[in-house]
């Protein structure tokens, strides 16, 4: 169907293509794996025609194969659906599938065609109650994503790249993309999906391709690979063990004490308390109010009841002054990386000393030089890849991006670590020395928090769990008492 | 379309019509006559600005090219052209000025805030170098009466220059809500990389964007020359403010995506009644300027209240 080989491409001095082949069958779902940075997204503005390669060619359908444009690609059937949503918010659905190739008669917008032409892809694909005359700014996250695969096959697509889609859905959502895609294929569709989660490739691929540094370095069914012979390809060494083994020694003194917290609506009753060297998981749906509860927690929302006490001495819920609790030791790393939990203009060591700038400056004034030097030492720590620590934060990839935000904490010295989903959306490298990061500071005598929605990692990290289910956060128990059917049976609540 | 710019603009004629001695006269025909004159050349802009506001761009150069094109028209017009040529070259003159906006935003990839910016100065200077500096006396021809209070013949009840203006607001509206372009012009204001992505050409629509919109502020100077019966290159300083005021006051966002003809046509109206209104109460400048002030603030944290209301 699309063939792409030799493919090469370099920025400036960065090599981000150097080599790299893929073959898409027709009617089959190719899964392009590879850690962030490895080239994925730039092999699919390649295939779009939002880049140029330097070097290699295409074919489509045995024809060469070179668009110009985006729109050169819709043309020739090639359609990429954006790892961020790329909706107008403000437009209607019908409008957002068809831009680009808007109807028209006799110099106005067609809105008749328009509308009819988005409802029968709408209805094509099971969609319908998906009124075409919707704003698309007024509907769920997993609706606009129809909204976007819509508009991809609208144009008679005949390859669809999909990069990352699942990356915002939560679960439920992901099983009707994942329908959406197995009917693509029954209508000869083929499709290429980029994904982090080697499980949900597993559901919805058959071939797979695996770049490594900008090259393709292994490819064939999935079905006939392990995921460990995967992950080797991908990260280049083999994973013996993706999580750190840690002594488990007895934990110590109770750092954080959580005592019917209520926060409605999202949060209605949690308790809980966290010792010296302990990983506490939190497991749940997205929605369930685990976010909301750290976010009571860190003084960014206020309680409306509870208490919370940290070291014994109790903290004011009521007033929402994150300073303050910060002062206390907490630490918080927020699931939100671009917008809430990295200043991205800013340098990285300016994002790593943020919280206690104290350490070096003095009367206000930052000695930069101390300040590299904190920095940097934070960055050997986590292996953060980074030209040095001047290099704005935005142009790293996700998954050192993610380990900056990490060392924020370490250089907080926080006793107690709140993290919300700290390996979201991040290559398995990165994740690795993530683990490795937290599990040092637990051996350290931290106390340490950590919601998740991927259920392999909390039974990898934590020594106890807990399930949040509807704003209600159930008993404590240790890990060993678990299984990943009773944490699911927990968070649906039944 | 919201109702508040609508219950703005009646608290605005009720307020004054409670304060004012004589209420029959404030709200009077002749009054109207006097208000929708007054309107014209912010209302103008008015359309032009409403089109790069949604668009997600801003234009701060208005006021230097009502200047400009105002004084192009009275300048040709004392060299003798006739009518139509002198109004028309003051017109294309600010769509062209409009067109090396659009490109310094595109091809210099200079924001919009500093291109036009820089468009203000280099406007105002060119007008006044144009004017030597002085006002540009003009022959009487039926431009003068363009934007006049009281219209000749009787039957047209407003000025020639509201008709243009109303006429003009319909179209835009129309061209806005029902062609591809004006969909597209509300498509990269909502998401500019989607819209690209999606196959539009966004430099090349910015472009069209800027030109369209510096005609209509060309228009607005030719009437604005009209109104004063001469060419001054000084004239207009800042207006380029109570223009994006009147968008952002019938629901423009600045940050694109966001706006309507309809509901700016009411801001400018809005502002134009409290001038009007403070004018006839004998209330010195400082008044309306503090309540305009004001005005701008309460419409848009309004919009923003019911907004966040709406999420919940």
């Amino acid at each position: 169907m699309l063939t792409l080989s030799g493919i090469k491409k370099r920025f400036g001095p960065t090599v981000a293509l150097d080599g790299v082949a893929l073959e898409l069958r027709p009617g089959r779902v190719h899964a392009l794996i590879g850690e962030n940075g490895a080239g994925k997204t730039t092999l699919m503005n390649i295939a779009v025609g939002a880049l140029v390669p330097d070097a290699g060619t295409m074919s489509l359908q045995g024809d060469r194969y070179a668009p110009a444009s985006p729109l050169d690609a819709r043309r020739a059937g090639v359609a990429l659906i954006h790892q961020e949503l790329s909706l107008c918010s403000h437009l209607t659905v019908a409008e957002n599938i068809l831009m680009g190739q808007e109807p028209t008669r006799r110099g106005l917008l067609d809105w008749d065609q328009c509308r009819r032409r988005a409802a029968d892809v709408l209805e094509q694909f099971h969609h319908a109650e998906l009124r075409p005359d919707r704003r698309v700014g007024d509907l769920p996250i997993a609706a606009r994503q129809v909204v976007e695969i819509c508009r991809a096959i609208v144009s008679n697509a005949s390859v669809v790249l999909m990069d990352e889609p699942t990356s915002s859905l939560p679960r439920a959502d992901v099983d009707r993309l994942f329908a959406m895609v197995r009917r693509l294929r029954s209508h000869g569709v083929s499709s290429v999906y980029i994904s982090h989660f080697l499980e949900e490739l597993r559901e919805v691929a058959e071939d797979f391709t695996v770049l490594r540094d900008g090259r393709s370095v292994l490819s064939g069914e999935l079905a006939s690979t392990t995921d460990a012979e995967l992950i080797a390809a991908m990260v280049g060494r083999s994973v013996e063990d993706v999580f750190p083994r840690r002594d488990r020694a007895a934990p110590g003194d109770v750092l954080l004490e959580v005592e019917h917290v209520a926060a409605p609506p999202a949060v209605s009753d949690a308790s809980f308390a966290v010792r010296r060297g302990e990983v506490l998981g939190i497991a749940g749906l997205v929605g369930a109010g685990r976010t909301e509860m750290l976010r009571v927690l860190v003084g960014l929302d206020r309680a409306a009841a509870g208490r919370v006490r940290v070291r014994g001495a109790e903290i004011r819920t009521g007033a929402a002054r994150p300073w303050e609790v910060l002062a206390r030791g907490i630490g918080f790393l927020s699931e939100d990386r671009t917008h809430e939990g990295l200043t991205l203009r800013l340098s990285v060591a300016d994002n790593i000393t943020c919280t206690r700038y104290g350490s070096c400056a003095r009367y206000g004034w930052i000695a930069r030089s101390e300040q590299a030097r904190q920095a940097e030492q934070q960055m050997r720590a986590l292996g953060v890849r980074a030209r040095g620590p001047a290099q704005p934060v935005r142009t790293l990839s996700g998954g050192n991006q993610q380990k900056v935000a990490l060392a924020r904490l370490r250089h907080q010295s926080a006793d107690i670590w709140l993290l919300d989903e700290p390996t979201k959306g991040i290559d398995i490298g990165s994740k690795v020395q993530i683990y490795e990061a937290i599990g040092e500071a637990a051996s350290e005598g931290k106390g340490i928090v950590m919601v998740s929605s991927y259920l392999p990692e909390l039974f990898g990290m934590c020594d106890r769990l807990a399930v949040m289910s509807r704003g209600r956060l159930s008993p404590v128990r240790p890990i060993a008492e678990w299984t990943p059917e009773r944490v699911l049976e927990a968070a649906i609540g039944s | 379309m919201r109702l508040g710019p609508f219950l703005g603009l009646a608290a605005v004629i009720l307020f004054f019509t409670l304060l004012s001695d004589s209420p029959a006269n404030y709200l009077s025909m002749r009054n109207f006559r006097i208000v929708s004159a007054q309107t014209v050349i912010v209302a103008l802009g008015a359309i032009g600005m409403t089109m790069i506001i949604v668009s997600g761009g801003i234009d701060l150069s208005v006021g230097s090219v009502i200047a400009l094109t105002g004084v192009v028209t009275a300048t040709t017009l004392r060299a003798g052209w006739s009518p139509l040529p002198a109004l028309v070259a003051g017109v294309v003159i600010g769509g062209l000025v409009g067109v090396v906006n659009g490109l310094v935003v595109t091809r210099l990839k200079v924001l919009p805030f500093i291109a036009t910016l820089g468009m203000l100065g280099i406007a105002r200077g060119v007008a006044k170098w144009l004017a030597d500096q002085q006002t540009v006396n003009v022959p009487d021809t039926w431009v003068n009466e363009l934007a006049v209070t009281f219209p000749d013949p009787a039957w047209l009840l407003v000025a020639p220059g509201v008709w243009v203006a109303l006429l003009l607001a319909v179209v835009a509206a129309l061209v806005l809500g029902n062609t591809v372009f004006g969909r597209r012009v509300f498509a990269i204001g909502s998401n500019e990389a989607a819209a690209r992505a999606c196959g539009v050409a966004t430099d090349r629509l910015k472009v069209w964007i800027y030109g369209l919109a510096g005609l209509l502020f060309g228009l607005s100077g030719v009437m604005q020359m009209s109104r004063l019966r001469q060419g001054d290159p000084t004239v207009a300083i800042g207006s380029e403010l109570d223009v994006i005021a009147a968008v952002v006051i019938g629901g423009g966002s600045l940050s694109g995506g966001e706006g309507s003809i309809l509901g700016s046509m009411i801001g400018a109206l809005i502002m134009a009644f409290l001038r009007n209104g403070s004018q006839q109460m004998g209330w010195p400048t400082f008044v309306q300027e503090i309540m305009i002030g004001v005005i701008i603030v309460l419409a848009v944290a309004a919009d923003g209240l019911r907004r966040s209301r709406a999420t919940q």
